[in-house]
């Protein structure tokens, strides 16, 4: 029974993205490569300063990208600060420094991490004009990234990558800010709520009063899902009912974590001029999502940990109306994208089941990775696999006919390395470094035993993918914790976007090389094969120490 | 000042409008608008799906409540929520789980120590009490409990009311919510309106004096 409710589950979701892949990434395609701009764009590029037809050179995209960054940071930063004086902040006071720097990097590069509980931190216009805005335009920066990087394998002998003003435009208001009305309207139906409510009371029929909380909930929660931002509007994020009130708006919601990261291989294989490309792309993300998605939930039914068994079952943090079923599919889609959203408390499932969580972030989040990130992640990936095999069989190191030279194998390996270096930099200085260890043992660590070093393990896990979610008991708003994780989620954004970036130009500059027989063909599942082979590699030589450690300990014990 | 400097200097300008004209459309017009929307098209569901009995707002539909007294000991007259870890229990603007690890001591102990006292409330046996009655919801504000839990509570209803068990049990099966479509997430009872039907069946009963 519950397996034939899995399939059925996984099918539906399967099915609606099967259908709305191709049309998305068709018009992905179109939006990011058409030389013409809408009336509004113009208008916008007049507003600015932007001459739209105007192409950038790689290094002069990357340095909009960081200014705009940076110029984000600075703004989110400051309306949190000066929020005692903003309109419809529900009477909370300034957000203090350290969590303000937190917040705003954490927004900013498509993390969402929440060192705070935002009920009692951030009022509406805070939410709004902030937290909402860089849902959109992080999101739109990670798009921009991904189709730069596209941009740079379709080239041939081009000083140039696109304008990153225009791509970032027409990001947002082609494709995020459409989808986001659409979706926003679908899940005020269901039930997510969207007004400019007061905490107001009630009166119970048992005779208690309950506040009732409002908000402009349901247009943040669409690009948070759309944008694989994560960020909650409440602290239970989409565990929350007027977040996500249904077992049908969860899958709604799985389904929007997971439609622009499936949509882009289709978009890519139309850049580059061979849609087999963008299939074998989608392939490999495809299996390691199915077979990631069947290991937590088996994790999750057999039910492992001591309380669980004395509960009889894996409920602990588990909303009733979506059940261990609707728990996995959102917590692996949230992880193995770059959303970070959570419909249950991460904290309290099961040793394994968390475990899977953590791994999945850990794979660098590429099947299908957060907007933008999981295809470029993901290309990188193909160009270490190509390398690989190239030394292994014999074969020319060639990835869509481009050379992959010493430079090209150099900027993708120092891609990988930033995060794990970040992640377990960071780890261990936690609980190595005196008078940090003791703040971070006594203050922010919640569980006893192994479960504590997971919590740690977990949260720069997720700030090291720009992920988001958390094993929620810690609490991380204490200096090291908030300045620690500050400083890795924009380095573990940044950095691997200058490689990518500069790998664009790299790629851009060379001449398409003609394909012979020694080429090795990337559109076969043998080459599919190569490229989970690869990244699963990759994460296990990586990782597999650290989990030891934590999760995989208790998991066995 | 060099070129490099001159460009750079001339992005972070760009920057500076192009987040004021993204904040303007993405962060006022566009919530704004979909506030206007919501409220105009789906006014009950974009306000909290709120329920009014008698004139007066008692809670929403989406959102759990707590039927105990003020210390927390439940009110035998009403069906029993999931326990709860959103501040005292059910506080809707503190939404939390426990976040209790899977093998924490604390939680099998407040696990234990919540079987014990349904297996007094309701004098059921241990072995019969499904997970969502004794485990705390993700958000704190779980608004079901799993049918096997609703019925689980009849008995002991039933007697505080003086009603028949076999009528309270009737409302019970006539509130169970299928999977959604028939095949996502999990049957429900949704404890509130449950609790507010009963009410419905029997106003008398509702401050437990039976």
């Amino acid at each position: 029974m519950e397996f034939w409710l899995f399939l059925a589950q996984l099918a539906t979701v399967a099915l609606l993205l099967a259908i709305c892949h191709r049309p998305l990434g068709d018009y992905l395609a179109i939006t990011f490569t058409s030389r013409r701009d809408l009336r509004v764009e113009r208008g916008i590029y007049r507003i600015i300063g932007v001459d739209s037809k105007s192409e950038q050179s790689w290094q002069v995209y990357l340095r909009s990208v960081l200014a705009f960054s940076i110029v984000g940071v600075l703004i989110v930063y400051l309306l949190q600060r000066l929020q005692a004086w903003l309109p419809y902040s529900l009477g909370l006071p300034a957000v203090p420094q350290g969590l303000s720097f937190n917040t705003a990097i954490s927004f900013v590069t498509n993390t969402n991490w929440q060192s705070y509980s935002p009920e009692a931190t951030v009022g509406y216009t805070v939410q709004m004009a902030a937290l909402t805005v860089q849902n959109f335009v992080s999101a739109a920066v990670g798009l921009a990234v991904a189709i730069a990087l596209v941009r740079g394998f379709a080239a041939h002998r081009s000083g140039t990558i696109g304008n990153f003003w225009v791509d970032l435009m027409r990001g947002t208001l082609r494709v995020l800010l459409p989808l986001s009305v659409i979706f926003t309207l679908v899940l005020i139906a269901g039930g997510v709520i969207e007004n400019l409510n007061a905490v107001h009371a009630v009166h119970t029929i048992a005779g208690a009063t309950q506040n009732i909380p409002g908000g402009p909930v349901a247009s943040q929660e669409a690009i948070k899902l759309i944008g694989n931002n994560g960020g909650g509007f409440f602290n239970a994020n989409s565990a929350h009912p007027f977040e996500n009130p249904t077992a049908w708006t969860n899958l709604v919601e799985v389904f929007l974590m997971l439609l622009v990261p499936f949509s882009l291989p289709r978009a890519f294989g139309r850049i580059v001029g061979d849609r087999r490309q963008g299939y074998a792309i989608l392939a490999a993300m495809a299996v390691i999502f199915v077979v990631s998605l069947s290991l937590m939930t088996w994790a999750e039914s057999a039910g492992g940990g001591a309380a669980t068994q004395a509960a009889g079952g894996a409920m602990e943090g588990k909303e009733q109306r979506f059940g261990i079923l609707g728990t996995t599919l959102f917590g692996t889609t949230s992880t193995l994208t770059s959303t970070g959203a959570v419909n249950a408390a991460h904290d309290s499932l099961t040793p394994l089941g968390g475990m899977m969580a953590m791994l999945n972030m850990m794979t660098g989040e590429v099947a299908p990775g957060g907007i933008g990130a999981g295809l470029y992640g993901i290309l990188v990936m193909a160009v270490v696999a190509v390398f690989l095999a190239g030394l292994m069989v014999g074969r020319t190191p060639e990835y869509l006919r481009k050379h992959i030279g010493a430079r090209e194998v150099k900027l993708a390996s120092l891609y990988f390395l930033t995060t794990p270096t970040l992640i377990l930099a960071g780890t261990a200085l936690s609980f190595g470094v005196p008078g940090v260890v003791q703040s971070v043992e006594k203050t922010t660590i919640f569980n006893p035993g192994q479960h504590g070093f997971s919590e740690i393990l977990y949260a720069f896990t997720s700030a090291g993918n720009n992920n988001g979610s958390a094993f929620g008991g810690i609490s991380a708003n204490t200096p090291w914790m908030n300045a620690a994780l500050g400083c890795v989620m924009f380095l573990a954004r940044f950095v691997p976007i200058v490689f990518v970036i500069a790998l664009a130009g790299s790629l851009a500059a060379q001449e398409k090389s003609p394909v012979t027989t020694g080429t090795l063909p990337t559109h076969r599942p043998m080459f599919v094969g190569l490229l989970v082979g690869t990244i699963l590699i990759i994460t296990a030589l990586t990782y597999f120490p650290v989990l030891a450690l934590g999760p995989l300990a208790e998991g066995l014990h | 000042m060099s070129p490099t400097f001159r460009g750079t200097a001339r992005q972070y300008w760009v920057a500076v409008r192009a987040m004021v004209v993204l904040t303007v459309v993405l962060g006022i017009a566009y919530p704004l608008a979909m506030t206007g929307i919501g409220q105009l098209t789906m006014p009950v569901r974009a306000s909290g799906s709120l329920i009014q009995e008698h004139g007066t707002t008692v809670g929403s539909s989406l959102i759990g409540q707590s039927f105990t007294d003020a210390k927390g000991v439940p009110l035998a007259q009403w069906f029993q929520s999931r326990p709860s870890a959103a501040g005292d229990g059910y506080d809707a603007n503190a939404s939390s789980a426990s976040n209790l690890g899977p093998n924490n001591p604390a939680l099998t102990k407040a696990i234990d120590a919540r079987k014990a006292q349904i297996e007094k409330l309701d004098g059921a046996d241990a072995s019969s009490i499904p997970p969502d009655a004794v485990t705390a919801s993700g958000s704190g504000l779980d608004p079901h409990i799993s049918p096997e839990y609703a019925l689980l509570q009849v008995p002991a209803v039933a007697e505080a009311r003086g009603l028949a068990a076999s009528k309270v049990e009737t409302l019970v099966k006539s509130m169970i919510q299928g999977r959604d479509l028939g095949y996502l997430g999990e049957p429900t009872v949704n404890v509130l309106r449950l609790n507010l039907a009963l009410s419905e069946l029997d106003p008398g009963g509702d401050s437990g004096r039976k």
